[in-house]
């Protein structure tokens, strides 16, 4: 039986709020771009903007990890760590035994899926609040990388511990992952296209995305649907930290050394591009695109700023703006309900 | 004070859609008048305008034939308009003590010290609780309200809504959560108050509350009265008229289906740490009906049939193997369905469409491998929507917006589209009106004469004589009864219910 005419909007100035909360946030990436693109020269140059991209793909791959630990419910405060950890174990593999960029790789990506497994286990097994349990796993993993490289950043050439120098250098293979480039456009920003594209299908058009989404709703009501809560909890948490991974490859390749700071400020960055993803498109949860966009966002505000002059140490101020408005579009504005982050 | 409430021309609309199409009816001091409708009839609404929640309306309310403003619940309060209303998690807060609680709105208005000592805090409670004759000792006073029983909630908030002396009193639905000793000390409080001079608006689903309390009855349809009647009511007119349709002919008993085979057997189980363990055998072919009161275990064998939690002792075998569901979903891999009891709390997922809420339990039938189909996903929802009649805009709609009896089909109904051997409801039908709980007890009625099972838990006996076959009662965690409706009474069902061990 269906009904007509239930409709809850009234009037022209309740559709002005509904484009607004839908269309707002890219309408804002859109005026900022438009903006920066009608100031700045240097921003109109096409390299800017695909260095830009490639500025932005750690922080936007990291926040993929993130917005998947937000779907379920929860959140990675581990992902920075995680990365950071991928800085020095890659640093490790090459400068100091001398690997070839593969193993490297494949290190790092095996570590991030370990930390994944590791917090799934506290979250799961041992039922630690999802918020609390990263926070530890992040202390640990930060501590813990520090140990076999006894606190000092890992660069080629430096002297080790038995007075020799170190044997090998992060490879040129190792240095194509950033640097590299299809055409104009950085393997870096490919990935991130890739990754987006990945999290997007995953969570919107497969068996999986669709009970992740749900234990991240209402994690009583999926168990009684049958839905193996556990397993999609473990799930985002290992896919986050092997997100966090791959984005720490990236990093590692930028910075040419294995500097123990690495990494450092992406998970304020992170949680910050996955939040604004919410409020994209009135989604009202965490998704994809709208993480993609965040990021994006994020990354022309700050770009186009820093080339008009605004000092470095502002920025902060900048990025706390864009996520106050979009939490004002998702909270404040929109009448849909937005939940998500239901730990603690 | 004594005073009267006149309602007049009062019409409501969201956006397009008139939910209040002109009301006018008047209650007298010291009289109670019922307000009887089905989902979606707009008694909320109402409800909502009287105790000030809702402030935009056409039509006027008359206090004593005065005009009275009522833009907000605290003036609504102040005018002497009480309401109890029927979600109790949006009374009750949370983390503060049953003292303070009960004393919520003096101490919200400053009346009372928030620094005040906990013992004076309970000496001020214990004033409050004589109005409902409470005899709640300090312990329980100083206790977290969250300890308190759905039931007690249920009274507290009712003791809460007295203290303030109302001269107009609405209670919605103040019943649902009571057992039958607590609805009849509710009763001997409101008909006290009637005595007093209070008005009452008394709104229920359940036809012998109102026949008891009741000196008048409106009954609403789509916004409209339809009928205004006085005592004695008649009420295959007042659900004709709540309904839009012919009750009148349609037979109220139904035809006793009795099964042979043994679908379900449960061997000395054990529900609570102290009950007794027993033993019985749930039949394909028919309905069991377990009734019990609030407490007696209903929800807690449920649970444990679906594997959402253990019994304390005891085995299960279906189909002539052993059975230990450890997961939902290993019950759910054996036709083995639980329509769990709230379901704000563990069915609905806010913001989620009709489509993704019916698939959920049954995604890989609407996926290929692991890719999702959303024109499979679609006819689901479609199917659904058509077979339960629910009221909805479109698949898509979400399940938080439609009216409670929707949501109720909505929930059934995505079990009951699924091929289950075993279909176990809980409480299927609270907050749902006649209209839908007969298309739910007929579902699940050709359910069972295609050759499955279905057990009803429910605590309102009326419910269990309209829809089950045979009647299982549970009193303290045991089965105290077994029997075939038609080799037993109301009267000993209810006997043996309030018997105690």
């Amino acid at each position: 039986m269906m009904k007509k005419g239930n409709n809850l909007s009234q009037g022209k100035e309740f559709v002005a709020r509904d484009f607004l909360v839908r269309y707002g946030f890219i309408l804002v990436t859109l005026i900022s771009f438009v903006s920066f693109f009608a100031t700045q020269d240097t921003f109109r140059l096409s390299t800017t903007f695909f260095s830009m991209l490639k500025y932005t793909s750690v922080v936007a791959i990291t926040g993929l990890g993130i917005m998947l630990s937000m779907a379920v419910g929860g959140l990675d405060l581990s992902v920075g760590a995680t990365a950071g950890m991928a800085v020095t174990l890659s640093a490790m593999t090459m400068v100091v035994y001398n690997k070839p960029a593969i193993v490297a790789v494949a290190l790092v990506l095996v570590a991030g899926i370990l930390i994944g497994c590791l917090n799934a286990f506290l979250i799961v097994v041992l039922k630690i609040p999802d918020l609390l349990a990263t926070l530890a796993s992040m202390f640990a993993i930060m501590g813990l990388k520090l140990v076999p490289v006894n606190g000092r950043s890992v660069s080629s050439g430096m002297m080790m511990e038995n007075g020799s120098t170190a044997p090998g250098k992060f490879t040129d293979a190792f240095l194509k992952i950033d640097s590299g480039q299809l055409g104009p456009i950085p393997y870096a920003v490919i990935l991130w296209m890739l990754l987006t594209i990945a999290c997007w299908l995953f969570l919107t058009r497969t068996t999986w995305g669709r009970a992740m989404y749900a234990v991240g709703s209402n994690p009583e009501a999926s168990l009684l649907a049958g839905i193996n809560v556990k397993l999609y909890r473990s799930l985002a948490y290992i896919l986050s930290a092997f997100l966090a991974s791959i984005s720490g490859l990236i990093l590692a390749s930028r910075i040419g050394q294995g500097d123990i700071s690495a990494g450092n400020s992406l998970l304020l960055d992170s949680v910050a591009v996955a939040l604004v993803g919410t409020s994209v498109l009135a989604m009202g949860k965490p998704n994809a695109w709208g993480t993609a966009l965040g990021a994006f966002l994020m990354g022309v505000v700050i770009t186009g700023l820093t080339i008009a002059g605004f000092p470095y140490y502002g920025q902060d101020v900048v990025k706390g703006a864009v996520l106050l408005l979009a939490l004002v579009f998702s909270f404040t504005l929109s009448r849909k309900k937005s939940r998500f982050i239901s730990a603690v | 004070m004594k005073k009267s409430l006149e309602i007049r021309s009062v019409r409501k609309s969201f956006g397009s859609n008139e939910v209040l199409k002109g009301i006018s009816f008047r209650i007298e001091p010291g009289e109670i008048v019922s307000l009887l409708g089905a989902n979606g009839a707009g008694k909320s609404t109402l409800i909502k305008i009287l105790s000030g929640a809702f402030t935009e309306f056409d039509g006027e309310i008359l206090i004593n034939d005065q005009p009275a403003n009522i833009s907000s619940p605290l003036q609504a309060r102040s005018q002497g308009i009480e309401t109890v209303h029927q979600k109790i998690n949006e009374g009750i807060i949370a983390g503060l003590t049953v003292a303070e609680n009960l004393l919520f709105d003096r101490i919200a208005l400053g009346e009372i010290s928030r620094l005040a000592s906990p013992s004076k805090m309970v000496r001020e409670a214990r004033n409050v609780m004589k109005s409902l004759d409470l005899d709640w000792d300090d312990s329980i006073l100083k206790d977290d309200v969250f300890n308190l029983g759905i039931a007690d909630q249920q009274l507290l908030l009712l003791a809460r809504a007295l203290s303030h002396s109302p001269a107009l009193l609405i209670l919605d639905e103040p019943t649902s959560a009571l057992s039958n000793a607590e609805v009849s000390r509710l009763f001997t409080i409101i008909q006290k108050l009637r005595a007093d001079g209070v008005a009452i608006l008394y709104v229920s689903h359940r036809l012998g509350e109102i026949e008891e309390l009741a000196d008048r009855l409106v009954v609403l349809r789509d916004g409209v009265i339809q009928s205004i009647q006085s005592k004695p009511f008649e009420w295959a007119d007042a659900l004709h008229d709540m309904l839009g349709m012919d009750l009148r002919d349609s037979q109220f008993g139904i035809e006793e289906e009795r099964g042979t085979e043994v679908l379900l057997s449960i061997t000395d189980a054990q529900i609570f740490d102290e009950s007794k363990p027993w033993s019985i055998g749930i039949r394909s072919g028919e309905v069991t009906g377990v009734i019990g009161l609030l407490g007696a275990g209903k929800s807690e064998l449920a649970r444990a049939l679906f594997g959402a939690d253990k019994l304390k002792g005891g085995t299960l075998e279906f189909l002539g193997q052993a059975f230990k569901p450890k997961t939902p979903l290993d019950a759910i891999r054996h036709g083995i369905f639980l329509i769990s009891e709230d379901r704000a709390r563990d069915g609905i997922l806010e913001n989620w469409s009709i489509s993704n809420t019916t698939s959920l339990p049954f995604l890989k039938k609407i996926a290929s491998g692991k890719i999702l189909n959303f024109n499979k996903e679609t006819e689901l929802a479609t199917t659904l929507i058509e077979r339960l009649r629910v009221v909805t805009e479109s698949h898509k709609s979400t399940v938080d917006s439609l009216s409670g009896g929707n949501q109720q089909k909505v929930m059934v109904g995505r079990w009951l589209v699924q091929n289950s051997r075993l279909l176990l409801l809980d409480e299927p039908f609270r907050g749902v009106d006649i209209g839908a709980r007969r298309e739910i007890a007929q579902q699940i009625r050709d359910l069972v004469k295609a050759g499955n099972g279905a057990v009803i838990f429910s605590s309102d006996i009326d419910e269990i004589l309209e829809s089950a076959d045979r009647v299982l009662i549970m009193v303290e965690g045991d089965v105290k009864f077994d029997s075939y409706l038609s080799e037993t009474s109301r009267n000993e069902i209810i006997k043996k219910m309030s018997e105690v061990a």
